[in-house]
């Protein structure tokens, strides 16, 4: 394949990946995306097969064909498990260019030591620290999410931790430099094992110390770094199409960063190297306070006069598997003409859309989905609010207590509903480990039992009467 | 530095911007999808792996290079396979009963 050929087609898949982000832009065009997408990795890897320098097919026939036997089932997950997968493939992605990254460097080290510029060996160096972890870090986050038995949950924490991260870096940036400044030299082929090492380590040293409730925006920085690794990649072999595809990758993962980041008014920094989500002290000496409790006969009976309700569901909804009785509550209430939304918190769930995806599932219409900021000036009108296994994005705390470590915080006004039903296990404090005052609220009744239970007796109340 | 950086580098810049302005504006109900999605395009990577696989290097480089190409492909496949499986779940209405919309 003659090179016009090989950049026109690249070109192509560049402008197809283009599309396919832009068609992301509604559901209704989305699926066209996902085909476009598909359509430029399908040209990419035809074009990049049929170069003249491809000799040996043998090893590219037996990769691929693995890659299809492993994704494949992959592809299958439970929805739940989506966020795990995510970060697994992102592991991939980073091994991947890792691997690819450590070849060249060899082989241009040991066969052709005149093409190694500072630049290429900068560029390879970028490459492989990013890939490589990514791929560590990517795991550790899939462990977590996964809630591997040997990978602790709970953040881990240390002495001098940042400190001897920080460290872990500037050695690998310094042996970076010593490559660079002499790229032909002997003496790479032995520091550039040791940067290769620093980089695996400093990957699991970056995800120990962060908690469950920042997944999500690890995830999408693993994302982005993922996509800067093939920049690197890019600008290594002189490729435009891994530059451009890479690009569009990092600023997708630092799009949505940024998005989970204000979701919980938090910073990059303070996410990575802040440790949150350790046990909070419960403030002792506090008073007792009480819950008012309600039964699902007498819930049943007050959402049946309503005009608005609004469902605030959380991840716990997901984990008790009670969306698809929540599908059925919608439907009840909607035969009796009763408008019903819900809330969507950009952090519900464990990865960005992660609860629109499950409600989807659960053959919710994504027009009753509503986004935070939307649904929040509607909620003075809303007659009833349920909470179903949300805790901290319902938390009035974040508005009003300083010392709350969720303090300014956006969430959602459930509070600013004429009442509020809140489903909830048990009377323990929730995931971030924070009393809601909401709970104790006088316009809030507490419905407690595991979610999928409670909904189902509402359902059961509601359809008994229509009848 | 030479020529080729250069034009990389801005290839890279325009294409971050296009990146930024198309993906703000994707739909929030989307962003796990999207992330999916990005994932599949950012195993690009698969090209080198191919490249690293497939040129005539001496078999201990092609066998890596064919890990890296098995750890893209895998992402290829059931990225755009996830992304299209729960972008089919995303519907306006139901089609059984309680059909009215709000």
């Amino acid at each position: 394949m003659t090179l016009g050929v090989t950049q026109l087609a690249y070109i192509a898949a560049t402008s197809l990946f283009i599309f396919a982000l832009h068609w992301m832009n509604t559901p209704a065009t989305a699926r066209q995306g996902v085909y476009a997408g598909a359509a430029a990795t399908a040209v990419a890897v035809g074009v990049a097969w049929f170069q003249p320098g491809i000799v040996h097919h043998g090893l590219i026939v037996v990769a691929i064909a693995a890659g299809f036997a492993v994704g494949i089932p992959l592809s299958q997950v439970p929805l739940t498990a989506v966020p795990q997968r995510t970060a697994l493939s992102h592991a991939f992605g980073g091994l991947a260019a890792g691997l690819v990254g450590t070849v060249e460097y060899y082989l241009w080290l040991l066969e052709t030591p005149e093409r190694l510029s500072p630049f290429r060996v900068g560029a390879l160096i970028a490459e492989i620290i990013l890939g490589y972890l990514t791929f560590t870090g990517s795991l550790m986050a899939a462990g977590k999410l996964q809630e591997v038995k040997w990978i602790p949950q709970r953040p881990v924490t240390y002495p001098l931790q940042n400190v001897i991260n920080f460290l872990l870096l500037v050695i690998a940036l310094i042996l970076a430099a010593a490559i660079v400044s002499q790229p032909a030299a002997a003496r790479g082929a032995l520091l550039f094992p040791i940067i290769i090492v620093l980089a695996l380590a400093f990957g699991i040293l970056l995800i120990i110390p962060i908690g469950g409730a920042d997944m999500p925006t690890v995830i999408a920085i693993l994302n982005g770094y993922a996509g800067l690794s093939a920049v690197a990649m890019g600008f290594a072999l002189d490729n435009k199409l891994l530059i451009t595809a890479g690009a569009l990758d990092g600023s997708s993962g630092l799009i949505l960063a940024i998005i989970m980041c204000n979701a919980m008014n938090r910073s990059f920094t303070n996410v990575l190297f802040g440790a949150f989500g350790q046990v909070q002290q419960t403030k002792a000496g506090g008073e007792q306070k009480v819950y008012k409790s309600e039964t699902p006969q007498g819930a049943a009976q007050v959402l049946e006069q309503a005009n608005f309700v609004v469902v605030i569901p959380g991840y716990g909804m997901a984990v008790a598997q009670a969306q698809h009785k929540v599908r059925e509550l919608y439907d009840q209430l909607k035969k009796r003409g009763i408008n019903v939304k819900f809330a969507i918190h950009p952090v519900a769930g464990r990865m960005p859309g992660h609860m629109n995806v499950l409600l989807a599932e659960a053959d919710i219409p994504y027009t009753d989905l509503v986004e935070m900021d939307e649904i929040n000036a509607d909620m003075p009108q809303c007659d009833v609010a349920l909470v179903v296994g949300a805790n901290d994005v319902v938390n009035p705390a974040a508005r009003t207590d300083k010392s709350s470590p969720i303090y300014g915080m956006p969430i959602i006004d459930a509070d600013k509903a004429r009442l509020v039903f809140a489903i909830k296990r048990s009377k323990n404090p929730g995931f971030a480990g924070i009393d809601n005052e909401l709970y104790f609220s006088d316009r809030t009744w507490m419905l407690f039992g595991d979610a999928k239970n409670v909904v189902g007796e509402l359902v059961k109340q509601l359809a008994g009467e229509s009848h | 530095m030479t020529t080729d950086f250069w034009a990389a580098l801005y290839v890279f810049v325009l294409a971050s911007f296009i990146g930024l302005g198309v993906i703000r504006r994707v739909s929030r109900l989307l962003h796990t999808p999207l992330m999916s999605l990005t994932n599949a395009i950012s195993a690009i990577a698969v090209v080198g792996a191919i490249a690293v696989t497939g040129d005539d290097n001496p078999l201990r480089y092609r066998l890596v290079g064919a890990v890296a190409l098995f750890a893209s492909m895998t992402n290829i496949v059931s990225g755009f396979l996830i992304t299209d499986r729960m972008l089919k779940m995303f519907k306006t209405e139901r089609k059984p009963g309680g059909g009215e919309r709000a």
